[in-house]
């Protein structure tokens, strides 16, 4: 009767989840963060991504006026990111107008360019940006790339060895752009932003509030009374997290939905498997909301090992700064992280289709970090008040 | 605990010995500090049994290690024939433990609390159950209360019928009176009676002397040592002590002389009168007798109260302590 059974761990289970659920409605500030949260980001990332900036600053530095050099500024503030400024007449005057911020690209057309360009030798126009605000060049520069097919149609320039569409398409194209993002190196991507909200908020929201359900009762004093119930550590965590699965499962779907609607997020992949590893993904960082739970000795402790850990996720997982570009060490370290390898699934799925069968590994390595989470925090659950 | 028992939702009555509790030798302490030491006791199925003692005695770490939540450094002992160090969850089941401070959830309802309660233990009907408990609680109409948000009073009885809706066998009550008016405190009383009738056991640690002498039998403990055990009368007969009251002006001048005299043990004013207790009556007398004398002072022998002698048991032990240097924490 103390319950050995799978029956009476299945009750106590039940009455447990059903005791947190009624905590969770009735703390109404929790629960309204727990929505808004999520809202929140989304509301301002979605601002920020709907006024893509358009007619951005931008000096040019041209050392020769040709016909070319024209056509090529006229696709310039053709693209409409682009509104040319300024004509600075040195590259000191240039450097000038980026750092004062009077200009967020320096356009600089070398001498020469033309004639070189009319001789196939492949000449370099150069663009910095100032990539300090990657979201607002960041699609500025990527239309630079459809810059030399449109200023060479533009100009119906004959290069020499061919036209273009010729069949000779490994031919390099007649002059090269080189952009230089100043300031910050790896520009984020906006597609990038809904798979790092997804992973972001629910590692977040999932944390806090089981690191919180523990030491809540500790520090109110209710553990004790719970400790001297005829219940489970194993029952006990499985019923503080279960009402929080949902709580993620919610957020989630809202986090998609908004992405779908509000950022055109293409849904290649299966939102099936989408919906199946986010719910692994919930119940990992549950797992380590509970460990830190069992670890700290009050909510504020909790709080601070939640925000201790949320640090190297956004550094590391690749949400902030591309994971290949990371030292060897902070590579292994992000490998322990469940975001990790939650947004190379959620990219995976969103954007390239990715099935099952290509997500093996991260699949395995989420789950493994799971069961080693749920095992430290059963083992660290004190069935005592030693 | 055969397997079979094991998945039934209705408690099983467990074959319980003549002992409800027995255990010996228990020690415990919180790094350098022996908080409990070496400490024995018997409680028969049944019993009132009370608990007392001055603060940080060790009560509290006690009803702890007999449930349970604290595992003792040293000793052995069942509860209601269970192991306390090897069968804890099993004992768990059947002991109803009321913790000195409220610990019920403050932001669940009193209905809720008492729904949670029973679910946990597996009590058939938990609705039913917790409906039952709210009337005999007498919290009907407010059972959708928060219970943060009931007197302290009220608080106190919630947490008794919480302890003892899965109906245990054993309750172990710390304090479950403090702060409680007289009027509940004596219906409090009553219901502990009338379940140990029933054949419940009952360990009740407390600090009011008239709920000490509605126990069947009591032990004191000082200091984590277990000074005196047995009924009232027990108690006090064994203490040794003789006492004298005297009525008089001034009982507090009076008390301040009295305190110096050699054979006078123990003074305590009550009012307009000083009680004056020694253990050697000769050497008390002796002491008194200038006194007698004197006019307006009206001299009574009396028998000492269970005050007394738990006052007189707490200095001598803590004379005792700081002889064997084991004070050095420095407690009252
Ligand atoms: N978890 C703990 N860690 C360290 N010391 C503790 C712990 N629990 C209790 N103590 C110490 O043990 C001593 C005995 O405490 P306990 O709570 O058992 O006393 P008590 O007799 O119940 O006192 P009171 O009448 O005030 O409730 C106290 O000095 C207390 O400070
Ligand atoms: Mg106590």
């Amino acid at each position: 009767m103390s319950g050995g059974g799978p029956l009476g761990s299945l009750r106590r289970i039940g009455a447990m989840m059903r005791k947190e659920f009624l905590q969770l409605l009735r703390d109404r500030v929790s629960f309204a963060t727990m929505i808004m949260i999520p809202l929140l980001q989304l509301v301002l990332f979605g601002y920020a991504i709907n006024t893509t900036p358009r007619h951005l600053p931008t000096a040019v530095l041209a050392h020769e006026n040709t016909s070319l050099t024209r056509a090529i500024l006229a696709s310039l503030e053709n693209t409409k990111y682009f509104a040319v400024t300024h004509h600075p007449r040195t590259e000191a005057e240039a450097e000038r107008l980026m750092r004062s911020g009077d200009v967020l690209f320096v356009v600089e057309i070398p001498a020469g360019f033309e004639r070189a360009v009319r001789r196939g030798e492949n000449p370099s126009m150069l663009v910095a940006a100032d990539a300090t605000d990657p979201v607002a060049s960041g699609s500025a520069l990527a239309a630079l790339r459809t810059l030399v097919d449109t200023a060479m149609t533009r100009e119906r320039f004959i290069v020499e060895g061919g036209p273009r569409g010729s069949g000779l398409e490994d031919q390099p194209p007649a002059f090269e752009i080189i952009t230089h993002a100043r300031y910050n190196p790896a520009a984020v991507t906006q597609l990038n932003i809904v798979p790092g909200l997804l992973g972001t908020i629910l590692t977040m929201t999932m944390l806090i509030f089981t690191a919180l359900s523990v030491t809540r009762e500790i520090e109110r004093g209710t553990m004790e009374t719970l400790l001297a119930m005829p219940i489970r550590p194993v029952e006990v965590m499985l019923g503080k997290i279960a009402p929080y699965v949902m709580v993620g499962a919610a957020q989630a779907t809202l986090i998609v939905v908004a992405g779908i609607v509000l950022f055109d997020v293409p849904v290649v992949g299966s939102l099936g498997l989408l919906a199946a590893l986010t719910g692994l993904f919930i119940v990992a960082n549950l797992s380590i909301g509970y460990t830190f739970s069992t670890l700290a000795q009050n909510q504020l402790q909790a709080v601070q090992m939640t925000f201790m850990y949320f640090l190297p996720n956004i550094l590391l997982s690749g949400f902030m700064f591309p994971f290949a570009g990371m030292p060897q060490w902070a590579q292994w370290i992000s490998e322990t992280l469940p975001l990790t390898h939650y947004l190379r699934m959620v990219r995976g799925i969103l954007l390239k289709g990715a099935t099952a069968d290509d997500l093996v590994y991260d699949m395995a390595a989420l789950t493994a970090i799971m069961l080693v989470a749920m095992l430290i925090a059963v083992s660290r659950f004190r069935q005592t008040l030693d | 605990m055969s397997a079979a028992a094991q998945d039934t939702p209705v408690p099983v009555p467990v074959p319980v010995p003549d002992d409800a509790i027995e255990v010996e030798g228990l020690s415990k302490s919180f790094g350098e500090r022996v908080v409990v030491r070496d400490l024995s006791m018997r409680v028969r199925r049944g019993q009132i049994y009370g608990f007392l003692g001055p603060n940080g005695s060790g009560k509290t770490t006690t009803i702890r290690m007999l449930c349970g939540l604290l595992t003792p450094d040293a000793g052995r002992g069942t509860c209601l024939g269970l192991d306390i160090l090897t069968q804890a969850r099993a004992i768990r089941r059947h002991v109803g433990y009321m913790t000195q401070k409220f610990s019920l959830y403050a932001d669940l309802s009193v209905r809720e609390n008492l729904e949670f309660v029973a679910r946990i233990y597996g009590v058939p009907d938990p609705v039913g159950a917790a409906r039952a408990a709210v009337e005999r609680l007498g919290l009907t109409g407010r059972d959708r209360q928060l219970a943060g948000s009931l007197s302290g009073g009220w608080k106190q009885r919630l947490a008794l019928g919480a302890c003892i809706l899965p109906s245990p066998q054993l309750l172990l009550l710390d304090e479950p009176t403090a702060g409680v008016d007289p009027k509940a405190r004596r219906e409090f009383w009553a219901q502990i009676h009338e379940l140990a009738a029933e054949g419940l056991t009952v360990l009740v640690s407390t600090h009011y002397m008239d709920e000490a002498e509605r126990c069947h039998e009591i032990a004191y403990i000082a200091y984590g040592e277990l000074l005196a055990q047995g009924t009232v009368e027990d108690v006090i007969a064994r203490s040794g002590l003789v006492t004298w009251s005297v009525t008089g002006a001034d009982p507090a001048a009076l008390a301040r002389e009295l305190a110096a005299l050699p054979g006078v043990e123990m003074v305590a004013p009550f009012g307009t009168s000083v009680h004056v207790g020694g253990h050697d009556a000769a050497a008390l007398e002796a002491a008194i007798a200038p006194y007698r004398q004197r006019p307006g002072l009206d001299w009574r022998a009396d028998a000492p109260t269970l005050e007394d002698v738990f006052i007189d048991l707490m200095t001598r032990s803590k004379d005792n302590f700081a002889k064997d240097g084991a004070g050095k924490d420095g407690r009252r």
